[in-house]
């Protein structure tokens, strides 16, 4: 044997990187009690005019971006500036493989985050449809590829200092203002039109859309789908793994 | 590695570089070098900060592209993933998993080669306790080190690329690590060193290459750059009557002050002119402090060199 298959070596990157993000307090922070916390708040406290139903999709998408963007941009960033990255440049471990190996390893911790989610929310009485969650899934999966493809082009691109400030800062501007706590239905039209552009406001919709109204978001679809393809290019062009 | 790969690595150089230019937007940091390294040695990569060592060495290791030339692992292209397989790395910057703790770190390393060594031996092999919870982050600049050259050793690979190797390390881990160097290339390890720890290539390295200003200026054995072919040096008092010495030597032997203080005598180092040049300052009551073979040190040579480099 000359050399170790593709699929080994992104199953031993994903259970690398799963097992270090679930040493990470700060990451179990982010991924599991900030999305609980704030789901228990919208659905005791009524802060919002939001039913249980609009806001168990809501947090799923908080879910989705504190995982997927921010806490891997950040740790990727700091991965690369210790010189980690540089040194698995050298080893069999291509780039594909790297960017294959976070996106299994982020999206399986993002399914957990989900289902901790989830499980509260059902004490809240949520019922969601089981077609409302196959959608959703959908939906989840390709926003989870746009978040760690962007994730990557920000870590792999800015110094680590920058990738926290730009990682920390989008997930709160994107949260309040791209169109996920406060849905672009309650925008003014002209500013909805735009942010419903943003892949923030499409997964937050979609989601909505799916588990709500049991519809299927095509307009979300296409824009999730456009930021996806354009994250990926854009990650295989200035991903560096040099710090 | 097949056998056929073996045979073939034997008959070319492992690593191999043919004009190679590397340019960052209008600077060029290697222009046109040609190196090669064959299996079974140690060759070292010398040259002053900015020659171009680190940017040759990342292009060889896959880690840069080449703006133009050649690159060749045996025989194949630096990114080919049985290439890849067959490299062993030791970074200056970068190589460790910070948060990680070194058992772990080389455990996932090696599930990414087909033929790696047991992580637990090397770690032992290069004294680091492999029961150690310590992430690696707080392990000393030493310690660190030595973590470093187990994940190069790890694959067990064809190829060694290191990058200052001894930086950080005390006496008796740098005499480890020589030896543990030593040991791979016996076992028919092509071994690229670039150290600026002059001793280490003295003691180590079967070829030496000096870089200036991306591209190599000299080529040879160590006996071969420091002319101890050639000549003998010593050191005594300034301004001896060397003329008086001239005499004393057989024809064809020219003796010289190159600096104040230090003598060169040209010509092939044998027993019996050794002896003369020792019993000549005896007879002179003169105090020699370093009698050798060489008209220069390894020392000497590259200061030399980067002086010329920066005229």
């Amino acid at each position: 044997m000359n050399h170790v298959s593709m699929a080994r070596r992104v199953t031993a990157h994903a259970q690398w990187e799963l097992k270090l993000l679930i040493r990470n307090g700060e990451q179990l922070l982010l991924t599991f009690v900030i999305p609980v916390v704030l789901l228990l708040a919208l659905g005791f406290t009524k802060l919002s005019t939001q039913s249980i139903d609009a806001a168990v999709p809501t947090v799923f998408a908080v879910s989705i971006l504190a995982t997927c963007f921010t806490s891997l941009a950040i740790g990727t960033g700091f991965e690369r500036r210790s010189g980690a990255l540089r040194f698995l440049g050298t080893t069999p471990l291509s780039r594909l493989d790297l960017i294959f190996g976070k996106l299994i390893a982020t999206g399986l911790l993002t399914l957990s985050s989900i289902i901790a989610v989830a499980i509260t929310g059902t004490f809240l009485d949520w019922r969601p449809s089981a077609s409302g969650l196959a959608l959703a899934l959908i939906i989840g999966v390709l926003s989870a590829t746009v978040w760690v493809s962007w994730a990557l082009v920000i870590a792999g691109y800015f110094r680590a200092e920058a990738v926290l400030a730009i990682a920390n800062g989008l997930f709160l501007v994107l949260m309040i203002f791209g169109g996920v706590v406060i849905a672009t239905s309650r925008m003014p039209n002209l500013l909805a039109h735009m942010v419903d552009l943003l892949p923030s406001a499409a997964m937050a919709n979609g989601l909505r859309d799916a588990l709500q109204l049991n519809s299927v978001p095509v307009f979300a679809l296409i824009v999730l789908a456009v930021w996806a393809l354009i994250g990926i290019w854009m990650a295989k062009r200035v991903f560096r793994w040099e710090p | 590695m097949g056998s056929h790969a073996l045979a073939y690595a034997q008959t070319v150089a492992a690593v191999e570089i043919r004009d190679l230019v590397v340019r960052y937007g209008s600077l060029t940091a290697v222009d046109g070098l040609s190196f090669e390294a064959p299996a079974g040695c140690i060759t070292a990569l010398l040259g002053p900060n900015g020659a171009g060592k680190s940017s040759t060495i990342e292009v060889a290791c896959g880690l840069r592209p080449a703006t133009s030339g050649q690159v060749r692992l045996l025989g194949r292209d630096p990114l080919d993933p049985v290439v890849r397989a067959q490299l062993g790395v030791m970074l200056q910057t970068g190589g460790l998993f910070p948060t990680a703790r070194p058992l772990e770190w080389l455990t996932y390393l090696a599930k990414l080669y087909p033929n790696p060594a047991d992580p637990a031996d090397l770690l032992d092999a290069v004294g680091i306790d492999p029961g150690l919870r310590t992430q690696t982050r707080r392990l000393s600049g030493g310690e660190q080190q030595r973590v470093k050259l187990a994940a190069a050793l790890l694959p067990q690979p064809q190829i060694l690329f290191l990058d200052e190797p001894t930086a950080g390390l005390d006496a008796l881990a740098r005499r480890n690590l020589l030896d543990l160097l030593r040991k791979q290339r016996d076992l028919g390890k092509a071994i690229v060193l670039t150290t600026h720890v002059l001793p280490d290539v003295e003691d180590l390295a079967d070829s030496i290459w000096v870089m200036s200003d991306g591209r190599i200026i000299m080529q040879g054995t160590l006996a071969e750059l420091t002319g101890s072919s050639q000549a003998i040096s010593f050191t005594g008092p300034m301004h001896l009557a060397i003329a008086g010495l001239m005499q004393a030597l057989p024809e064809g032997y020219e003796a010289s002050e190159t600096q104040p203080g230090k003598y060169v005598v040209t010509g092939s180092p044998t027993p019996q002119v050794m002896a003369t040049i020792a019993s000549w300052c005896a007879q002179h009551g003169v105090m020699v402090s370093e009698l050798g073979v060489g008209s220069r040190t390894l020392e000497q040579l590259l200061i030399e060199t980067s002086k010329e480099g920066n005229r």
